[in-house]
């Protein structure tokens, strides 16, 4: 059980890491996109949302 | 145009991984003898060589629009990562990742198990050797199939990895103590940008997004995210001056 549990463990914090937020800030930028996908701009939806994820990031990790 | 990077970042991205690896592998070697660290090394080859053979054909068989979503989801979470915590490095929030101290904590803690017989196997250093290989080998094999397969470019991302493997080998007999020299965060910082840069590529094509330019718009992201490096990397350091400024007058 202790080797499955650090198994998961390791993806966990190899993909995601210190701030699940960003993670869950991509996903919700994809189904967006996914949403959006018919529209011409919809290419936008993506980038800018890492941009200001990362931001919103960088500001809690600062602050603490 | 588009090779260049799926080899570049590739090349960059497992150096990374190669250089933690191979730092940990001379610890062990220096300190519990060559034949163990040799063999834990090559003991955790081996299985890495099962796990890509047994993975790697079935990513390329995918079919390539959901391969490049979740694919591109993965990358992109993954780059941001490294990214976010390259800029933290950059700015003086994070430590800076340091081979000097990674080795001299490996050698403490190796010495620590006792003296080891002349050319004897040491169960210690085989396991950490195995460990620290297979571990580090994983994220590698993880880029590069994850990379290859999107890129439709498996070969390249192979070629990418295999130049990594050579150069970093080479460091490592040449200048045979901790890989200090090779600027490793400078590494991670562009690693974390291109795989951010790629992984947006792949992930919003993958969601049905049609991107201005078709592949001529990875440069521009490319652009895009460096810029922005750029101005948060300054942003932070400004908040870690006057941080630091506010903790004086403070004491």
């Amino acid at each position: 059980m202790k080797y499955v549990t650090g198994f998961f463990r390791f993806w966990y914090d190899f993909i995601v890491g210190d701030d699940w937020t960003v993670a869950a800030a991509v996903v919700a930028a994809l189904i967006a996109t996914a949403l959006l996908a018919h529209f011409a701009g919809a290419w936008v939806v993506l980038p800018l949302a890492v941009l200001v994820f990362v931001a919103v990031s960088l500001w809690k990790a600062s602050r603490s | 145009m588009h090779e260049v990077f799926v080899v570049l970042s590739s090349f960059l991205a497992s150096s990374v991984e190669m250089v933690e690896a191979l730092t940990i592998v001379l610890a062990v070697g220096l300190t519990r003898g060559w034949r163990s660290a040799l063999s834990g090394t090559a003991a955790a080859l081996i299985l890495l060589a099962v796990i890509v053979a047994l993975f790697g054909p079935v990513l390329s068989r995918l079919p390539l629009q959901p391969l490049r979503l979740i694919v591109g989801a993965l990358l992109l979470i993954f780059g941001v990562q490294w990214w976010r915590k390259a800029m933290l490095r950059a700015s003086g929030f994070k430590a800076l990742h340091d081979e000097d101290a990674t080795f001299a904590a490996e050698t403490a803690a190796a010495q620590a198990q006792g003296a080891v017989r002349p050319g004897a196997l040491d169960t210690y250093g085989v396991a950490l050797t195995f460990k620290s290989v297979l571990l580090e080998g994983l994220e590698v094999a993880f880029i590069v199939v994850t990379f290859g397969a999107s890129a439709q470019q498996l070969g390249l991302a192979a070629w990418g990895a295999g130049a990594a493997l050579v150069v970093v080998l080479a460091l490592g007999l040449l200048i045979h103590r901790p890989l200090s020299q090779v600027p490793e965060n400078t590494l991670k910082f562009t690693v974390g940008v291109m795989l951010t840069t790629f992984g947006t590529f792949w992930a919003a094509e993958g969601a049905g997004a049609v991107w201005p330019g078709g592949d001529a718009a990875i440069l521009g992201l490319l652009v895009v995210y460096a810029a922005a490096s750029y101005g948060f990397v300054t942003w932070l350091r400004r908040r870690h001056t006057a941080r630091a400024a506010r903790t004086e007058v403070t004491a």
